[in-house]
């Protein structure tokens, strides 16, 4: 690469994104299943591996259909509907791929991969890519980092939550309630790591 | 037009017994980044409400000539073309708002309530109900954000729509930086979800097969 921090600086952009710029406690991206697909470690381990997956190369894909086609035609405006439907293609191919090469892995992550295309980390993560201007290797990075970092918080969160049905909580904080208090501790925790990085 | 009643019934909902953040926590993902500040959140509010009444109109004018299965991809793509309008327009009268919003604009797109609204309700009514329901739907959310937003800026900046505030913005009160910073906006809306379901809770009652 051109500099010798260069590699340094992608380093430094994978663990903002894991930690203290987690797309899901400091962007509040993919909440929807954050909050409903919390309940089992494994089922959230499955949803966070096909996110941590999907995520990454979508954002590949996404970079090349942004640098390749919006821009040199000036349609910038259509990242949208191309992303949308480039996220939507990659989980369909991928879904008929490991059905047809890999039923164990199939059964495994295949349920959680529909849910993906809904689910905003995987657009959003594009989205901030175009707004920072990232390169290539750059784009590779936030994806990666965004992708873990959601899948930390994810499997933290579930297996909080395992622990929670011995809690007594009050009958209103029930469900949606008690994991948005929960949430907001962990993001007070990733918080933490600010100074760590800072400090670069 | 339907009877009156039916509209009513709709705006209820819409704003109180089924409002999509107290009820179901939906969509709540491209919205609690903006919470931070009152004027973001109503900007956000309207683009949100703007978009669900529309695309809800539009899903319900083609329901009839839109084949099933790629029903979810049509819907998408009338979701996506509003979204564009008003990020387009945003971008070139009020660039500096757009900025400060960021992407989530853009991600109204993958915001549940919107599709929720268009597979709920407007697959299967005529537009005129449509448009009130998504309408509703879309302002019982704004509700919610806009409440969040004002206890946010109130405590961590002293100020509501950028006026300061008599007693808040004065020496006397410390300024809780955590409530503009990400776990505020967790809190705040935990807070205000416990309040509404408690208050919620005489109706749940009577209606078996919605408690968990």
């Amino acid at each position: 690469m051109n500099t010798g921090s260069y590699p340094l600086h992608l380093l430094v952009i994978l663990f903002t994104s894991v930690f203290t710029e987690n797309i899901l406690l400091a962007r509040f991206l993919g909440m929807c299943s954050f909050l409903s697909v919390s309940r089992q470690v494994k089922t959230a381990i499955g949803l966070g591996a096909a996110v941590v997956f999907v995520m990454t190369f979508t954002i590949i894909l996404d970079w090349f259909a942004y640098k390749w086609v919006l821009q040199p035609f000036g349609i910038e405006y259509f990242r949208f509907i191309l992303f949308i439907i480039i996220i939507a293609a990659f989980v369909q191919f991928i879904e008929m791929a490991i059905e047809r090469y890999s039923p164990v892995l199939y059964q495994n992550l295949g349920i959680f991969l529909p849910l993906i295309t809904v689910n905003c980390a995987i657009l959003g993560a594009s989205l901030f890519m175009v707004i920072r201007d990232y390169d290539l290797a750059e784009s590779i990075g936030f994806g990666l980092g965004s992708g873990l970092g959601w899948m930390l918080a994810i499997v933290a969160m579930a297996g909080i939550r395992q622990r929670l049905n011995n809690a007594r909580i009050p009958a209103g904080l029930h469900g949606p309630g008690i994991t948005l208090i929960i949430a907001g501790i962990m993001a007070l925790v990733f918080i933490g790591f600010t100074g760590v990085l800072a400090g670069k | 037009m339907p009877p009156a009643k039916k509209i009513k019934d709709i705006i209820i909902n819409g704003l109180w017994s089924d409002n999509p953040v107290f009820r179901q926590i939906l969509g709540i993902c491209s919205a609690l980044a903006v919470t931070n500040v009152v004027l973001n959140t109503i900007v956000m509010g309207i683009a949100v409400t703007m978009t669900t009444a529309l695309s809800s109109f539009t899903v319900s004018l083609l329901r009839k000539w839109t084949p099933r299965v790629v029903r979810m991809m049509i819907e998408t793509l009338i979701i996506a073309f509003y979204v564009i309008l008003f990020d387009q327009a945003l971008k070139a009268y009020w660039p500096d708002m757009s900025r400060s919003l960021g992407p989530y604009v853009g991600l109204i797109i993958t915001n549940c309530i919107v599709m929720g609204r268009a597979e709920a309700f407007a697959n299967a009514n005529s537009p005129g109900p449509s448009f009130i329901d998504g309408l509703f739907a879309g302002l019982g959310y704004s509700f919610v954000l806009i409440m969040v937003s004002i206890v946010r800026e109130l405590f961590g900046m002293g100020s509501i729509l950028g006026i300061a505030m008599p007693f808040f913005a004065t020496a006397s009160w410390d300024r809780w930086i955590i409530m503009v910073m990400p776990p505020g906006a967790f809190f705040t809306l935990a807070i205000i979800v416990w309040i509404a379901r408690t208050l919620q809770k005489p109706k749940e009652a009577q209606m078996p097969g919605v408690k968990k």
